[in-house]
């Protein structure tokens, strides 16, 4: 296999803003991502190697992109579930889409928005904004 | 004995997150400091900052003194016979990387290390490097499932081509107090060629310390793990130990007497000390100190000693938690491992409740190999925490076993 299926988006932008709006505390907030980190689909056994790892301190986050089609095909996956819901958020903003959209799109607003941004700092060693970099190089590559 | 209430000494501590008052339990990673540290250091910059051991006026005799103070305050409370044998280094990390890569010169191919799977990376990274470097050989030591060093394995390693051994007084990931008298014996007698290091990080601030009693040719801590500044740290080293030791950097401060021709070093502890100095550093430094003879230090010692074993009980008790390492003697230190959710979810939800813990390898992969873990949660305390950081910890860790 050239490459693995691409990883299902759990729930669409819409949904999950929707959804979010109705939060007023931290509980609710987190239940919901990690509700989405349990429902993002796994990547088989045979990917999550070294050669996909984006590396994180204290989680791990596997990556495999490939286009088809002129769209950028993601499959992601890591062994934390917060990072695996916020996975499912990045997945909402970026899978199937054409690279320069990938490219034109804030993804730092909209953690902003959703008062998630504290996640994507390099920081907090969870691998996510060396995916999101990942994601977005790759996004550039395909558009040259 | 929890009458004791030194946290209004900590300024930081006062303060919010995530909109719950902070219960700080990072202390392996770094402590927070006492007033009395932050004043002194102002102090020095308002009214002392001069640079030392160089000019006549009096801004620079008051620096070199309150620098040199802090080197005799240090001593004392190492139990170090002189001062000189005191090194200011830039933290345990520079203070192994002195002595590793001085070492390193002398070593030749076939020669051998001993270090263990314990130890922190900035006491493995450069004895792999010294290896390297040299030809000589690396050895590790093995632990054991309950996180203690394999003492078997220790002594059937040592050797008479052993040159350098060094370990850690207590174990960052794990807090296990290692009986490093009993392992300074073995190498005395299996290896007497051997220098020994050990890295007293984690030890300094809680356990009590009598260098000369101990014997180790070198001891390295860190000043910002008891109560001082970052960027600041001491290599005790004995007499003849340092006085072998060839000098790690050059430059201004560290010599006697350059012309185009010749050099000659400086006496201790100032060979080894190269360029203007943390002079700021030192002095806070000096003030951590200051403040450990102040407060009641043993019976702060015994009631966090107490607060960790409880923590080990009540964490243990929950459904699904699974201490990491088990050994009979620990300090400062609980990890563990919750079933079903990595250890990164558990910091997350520990910070949103106000409760800062480390998640992670914690800069030892080989331990975390040996153990078979990717990582753990590490909650780690120090002599200000009572018994409500605690209850929020253990109460934070009941709601965050509802999520997982
Ligand atoms: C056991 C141990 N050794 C060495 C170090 C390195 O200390 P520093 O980073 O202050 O140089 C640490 C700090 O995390 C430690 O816990």
């Amino acid at each position: 296999m050239d490459h693995p299926a691409p990883t299902p988006v759990p729930a669409s932008l819409e949904e999950i803003r929707e959804t979010f709006a109705f939060f007023d505390g931290w509980e609710d907030k987190y239940r919901y991502v990690i509700d989405l980190g349990k429902a993002l689909a796994e990547l088989p056994a045979a990917w999550r190697t070294e050669e996909f790892l984006v590396r994180g301190c204290q989680s791990q986050v596997w990556l495999v992109a490939h286009t088809a089609n002129g769209r950028m095909q993601l499959a992601i996956d890591s062994d934390a579930h917060i990072v695996r819901g916020l996975i499912a958020i990045v997945l909402a903003a970026y899978q199937d889409r054409p690279p320069r959209e990938i490219l034109t799109f804030d993804i730092d607003a909209l953690f902003n928005e959703l008062q998630l941004l504290a996640h994507l700092s390099a920081t907090r060693g969870n691998g996510l904004r060396a995916m999101v970099t990942r994601i977005v190089s790759l996004a550039q590559a395909a558009t040259h | 004995m929890t009458d004791i209430d030194i946290r209004g000494d900590f300024p930081l501590l006062a303060q919010s997150v995530n909109g719950q008052p902070l219960v700080y339990l990072d202390n392996a990673a770094t402590t927070q400091k006492p007033r009395s540290v932050l004043d002194a250091m102002r102090h020095y910059y308002e009214f002392d900052n001069a640079n030392v051991h160089r000019a006549a006026h009096a801004l620079a005799a008051r620096a070199t003194d309150a620098m040199e103070s802090a080197r005799a305050a240090v001593a004392t409370f190492i139990g170090a016979p002189a001062p000189e044998q005191v090194i200011f280094t830039r933290g345990t990390t520079e203070s192994v990387n002195l002595v590793a890569s001085s070492l390193a010169q002398g070593l030749v191919p076939g020669d051998e290390i001993l270090v263990t799977a314990m130890e922190h990376h900035s006491n493995f990274v450069p004895w792999f490097e010294a290896c390297r470097r040299s030809g000589a050989v690396l050895q590790t030591a093995g632990v054991t499932a309950t996180g203690e060093i394999d003492l078997r394995d220790f002594t059937a390693r040592l050797s008479p081509r052993t040159r350098v051994v060094a370990f850690a007084h207590v174990s960052n990931a794990l807090g296990t107090l290692n009986p490093v008298e009993e392992m300074l014996a073995l190498v005395r007698q299996q290896a007497p060629a051997a220098k020994v290091l050990i890295d007293g990080a984690q030890a300094a601030l809680h356990v009590p310390l009598d260098v000369r009693a101990l014997d180790a040719d070198f001891y390295a801590f860190s000043a910002h793990k008891m109560f001082g500044p970052t960027g600041m740290g001491v290599l005790y080293g004995r007499r003849d130990a340092l006085e072998a030791l060839p000098p790690y950097q050059f430059g201004g401060e560290m010599i006697e007497a350059v012309s185009l021709e010749a050099v000659t070093y400086n006496r201790l502890p100032y060979r080894f000390e190269a360029g203007t100095p943390n002079i700021a550093g030192a002095i806070g430094l000096g003030a951590a100190v200051d403040y450990l003879n102040t407060i009641p230090r043993d019976t702060l010692v015994r009631r966090e000693a107490s607060l960790v074993s409880d923590a080990m009980r009540a964490l243990a008790d929950m459904p699904g938690v699974r201490l990491v390492g088990t050994p009979k003697q620990r300090v400062g230190v609980v990890s563990f491992l919750v079933e079903g959710g990595h250890a990164h979810d558990v910091g997350t939800l520990l910070d949103q409740q106000g409760v800062a813990v480390r998640t992670g390898h914690h800069c030892t992969m080989p331990l975390m190999h040996a153990l078979g873990v990717n990582g753990t949660v590490r909650a780690s305390f120090s002599l200000y925490n009572d018994a409500s950081d605690l209850e929020r910890l253990l109460r934070a860790m009941h709601k965050t076993l509802t999520f997982l």
